[in-house]
């Protein structure tokens, strides 16, 4: 067992995950250090929740290891993995809450089966985590009545109130509009600062991603073509790296074309 | 030409062979896995509780309406059949042994499969789609232990209840049919019902109930929650194809089962 | 749904459950009632056809026991039938045991008429006088075959 530097609190090496003779990931690396906010970039199908879902030990990698706080997380080592789990908290892309429970009860869910907390102080630590997230006057809704936005909260109040040191998000703003895109990452930055947790997250919203992160990966055919902070991702001359901005940059001068409604020839014209 | 086909033939009965006997371990591995999960679960008697409502307290209605229609027809049939020997004093014992030793067991495990089994599963198959049972495994609560272990629990003292209940409103229904309709005297009846009936055919009846209980509760949860894998449809197809294999296999479970513990105990 | 209703919605389908079981255990099995205060008695008869393990014996019609195993007696090619009776009935040693049967075809049970004698009958003894079933096949083959109205024809005239 190599001892990663100490002030990683997670570190991927070299993780490989195929599905039949489909490969999606062919060795990847990860540094996230104590207290940051990393964001893995890539492409849509170049199988960054995958990534993700190996990190969080949803799908177990083929091969690979993970060190979490210097230790790392052995495929056969049952109880490391469920601490693991129960110092990290995952975000599903689909919110994955539990729609046949109230916002109050998905959110005191976690706290009632992994802890011995009393039944008044997880209902106050739930309360007290949706009001940081302006749920709590929507407390005995199900999350069926409740709108997009609200839904994601809710899934962060139900992921921050174990009072996790890592937390993964996977695609937190998928589906959103630009405007709250940014809310969200906005959120999370501000949750990250409060909470003391450190987030890895997954997307494709760059701009945001940029803006929001200390550090920032690209996520290409398998592997991590690029791994540094948001200033030396803008600088990079890495042909993956360029042709990924560029991609970008090209994505928006032609949404910018739509706002100011210039025609888009379509394809069969 | 001909040798080959014999080949493949033969092949494909042993990917059969091999298929049936690897989801029977897996079945058996996912029950046991259960029970085991039973230790480390938080909170599990309120999970069990609500499990006890679904099987118990749901399912209530169900059973006393088929429970009575059953003892009804079988005082009727019956009744008929012992008239033309001039028996009809033994109608109690006829209705009381076919509840107690076969239908009672039988038919309360296929209507709380109907009933509770089918909707466990189909929940478990949309939680496992909507990411409900990975979501429990990232927060290091083990799914098993929160969604199947507290149903197993439940339908292990819910299932003789049940079956005590139905057995009883049916006794209930041969001797309405038997006496209101029919003009027996209600006292011959009970005391042939008190005759026939014995402690062993009694703990038949409850052995039966236990075992169909585990055995289809656990094949409904476990059809659900290995909806993803599914091998032939995704997504809601995938429910729906796994929510019926429930129900069908676990139907036959009963039938088989009750066969062979009935040819045991005889 | 409040936990307390819930709670009590399944305490209630508990109680009417139990209630369920209850009366079919002892009610209906009755084996617990007769449980432990009971003794062992056999008695031999040349037939036991129709008696099975579990039918009831009677004493004046009233059921005092249950019969717990049949046996055959190779020496002697007769039925010994082993039957336990409630521990507070006490048999003359004279008592007789019949196989009888209810109604036509009904159930056979055993039936014991108590004699005169002054000592008892032993746990485990075995009662001599006995009355093996009617063999309604072999009566009616008789009288389809006629071999009873030849029987009544050879009796000497009045």
């Amino acid at each position: 067992m190599v001892l990663s530097s100490p002030d990683l609190l997670l570190q991927v090496k070299g993780v490989h995950k195929r599905f039949g003779a489909n490969v999606v990931l062919a060795g990847a690396d990860l540094d996230v250090p104590r207290g940051s906010v990393v964001t893995v970039m890539g492409r849509s199908g170049t199988g960054k929740s995958v990534f993700l879902k190996c990190l969080a030990q949803v799908i177990l990698a083929d091969e690979g290891q993970i060190f979490f706080d210097g230790r790392a997380l052995a495929d056969n080592d049952a109880k490391s993995r469920l601490e693991f789990r129960r110092r990290c908290s995952f975000l599903f892309q689909s919110n994955a809450l539990f729609d046949s429970l109230t916002a109050l009860e998905n959110v005191a869910l976690p706290l009632e089966q992994t802890t011995d907390l009393r039944d008044a102080e997880i209902r106050e630590r739930s309360l007290e985590a949706m009001r940081q997230l302006e749920l709590e006057s929507h407390q005995d809704r199900y999350p069926s009545q409740l709108s997009g936005g609200m839904q994601k909260r809710l899934a962060l109040a139900r992921a921050i109130v174990t009072r996790p040191e890592l937390v993964l998000f996977d695609e937190p703003t998928a589906g959103l509009d630009p405007l709250r895109r940014n809310a969200v990452f906005t959120m999370i930055a501000k949750y990250q600062r409060q909470f003391g947790f450190t987030a890895v997250i997954v997307t494709h919203d760059v701009q945001e991603a940029l803006a929001a992160s200390d550090r920032v990966a690209l996520l290409d055919k398998g592997r991590m073509n690029f791994q540094g902070s948001p200033t030396e991702f803008r600088a990079s001359e890495d042909l993956v790296v360029t042709s990924f901005r560029d991609n970008i940059t090209a994505l928006n001068a032609s949404l910018a074309a739509i706002r100011q409604g210039e025609i888009i020839p379509s394809e069969d014209s | 030409m001909r040798g080959r086909a014999c080949k493949d033939m033969v092949r494909a009965l042993g990917s059969h062979t091999l298929a049936i006997v690897h989801g029977l371990g897996d079945f058996t591995l996912f029950t046991l896995r259960s029970f085991q999960s039973a230790l480390g679960s938080r909170r599990l008697f309120r999970r069990v509780l609500r499990a006890g409502f679904e099987q118990g307290v749901r399912c209530l209605p169900v059973i006393l309406i088929v429970g009575i229609f059953t003892g009804l027809v079988l005082g009727l049939q019956g009744y008929y059949v012992l008239n033309r020997f001039g028996s009809e004093s033994l109608l109690g014992a006829l209705v009381s042994l076919s509840l107690v030793r076969e239908l009672g067991p039988v038919l309360a495990a296929l209507m709380l499969v109907g009933q509770a089994g089918s909707a466990l599963s189909a929940e478990l198959g949309i939680q496992r789609n909507t990411e409900q049972v990975a979501a429990l495994e990232t927060m290091g609560v083990s799914s098993l232990g929160y969604l199947v272990t507290p149903r197993l629990l439940a339908a292990l003292v819910v299932f003789p209840m049940q079956t005590a209940l139905f057995v009883t409103i049916g006794l209930l229904g041969g001797s309405l049919s038997g006496s209101l309709l029919l003009g027996l005297e209600s006292g011959v009846y009970w005391s042939s019902v008190e005759r026939a009936v014995q402690m062993q055919d009694v703990t038949e009846c409850f052995l039966k109930a236990l075992t169909f209980g585990l055995l289809t509760i656990s094949l409904c949860a476990y059809h659900g929650f290995n909806a993803h894998r599914c091998r032939n449809a995704t997504g809601a197809r995938a429910v729906s194809a796994s929510t019926t294999r429930a129900v069908v296999q676990s139907s036959i479970v009963v039938l088989a089962a009750d066969y062979v513990i009935t040819s045991f105990l005889v | 749904m409040k936990q307390t209703q819930l709670e009590f919605l399944v305490g209630a389908f508990v109680l009417l459950g139990l209630a369920a079981i209850t009366y079919l255990t002892v009610k209906l099995g009755g084996g617990s009632l007769l449980g432990n205060d009971t003794y062992a008695l056999e008695a031999r008869f040349t037939s036991a056809s129709g008696l099975n393990t579990g039918s009831n014996v009677v004493v004046a019609g009233v059921p005092v026991g249950r019969v717990e195993a049949i046996r055959m007696e190779p020496s002697e090619y007769t039925a010994i039938v082993t039957f336990r009776v409630m521990s507070g009935l006490k048999l003359p040693t004279d008592s007789m045991a019949s196989i009888k049967t209810t109604g036509l075809i009904g159930d056979k049970f055993v039936a014991l008429s108590p004699g005169a004698d002054e000592t008892h009958l032993e746990p485990g003894a075995r009662i001599t006088m006995t009355e093996s079933s009617v063999d309604l096949e072999s009566l009616i083959g008789k009288m389809a075959f006629g071999s009873v109205t030849e029987e009544t024809e050879k009796a000497p005239p009045p």
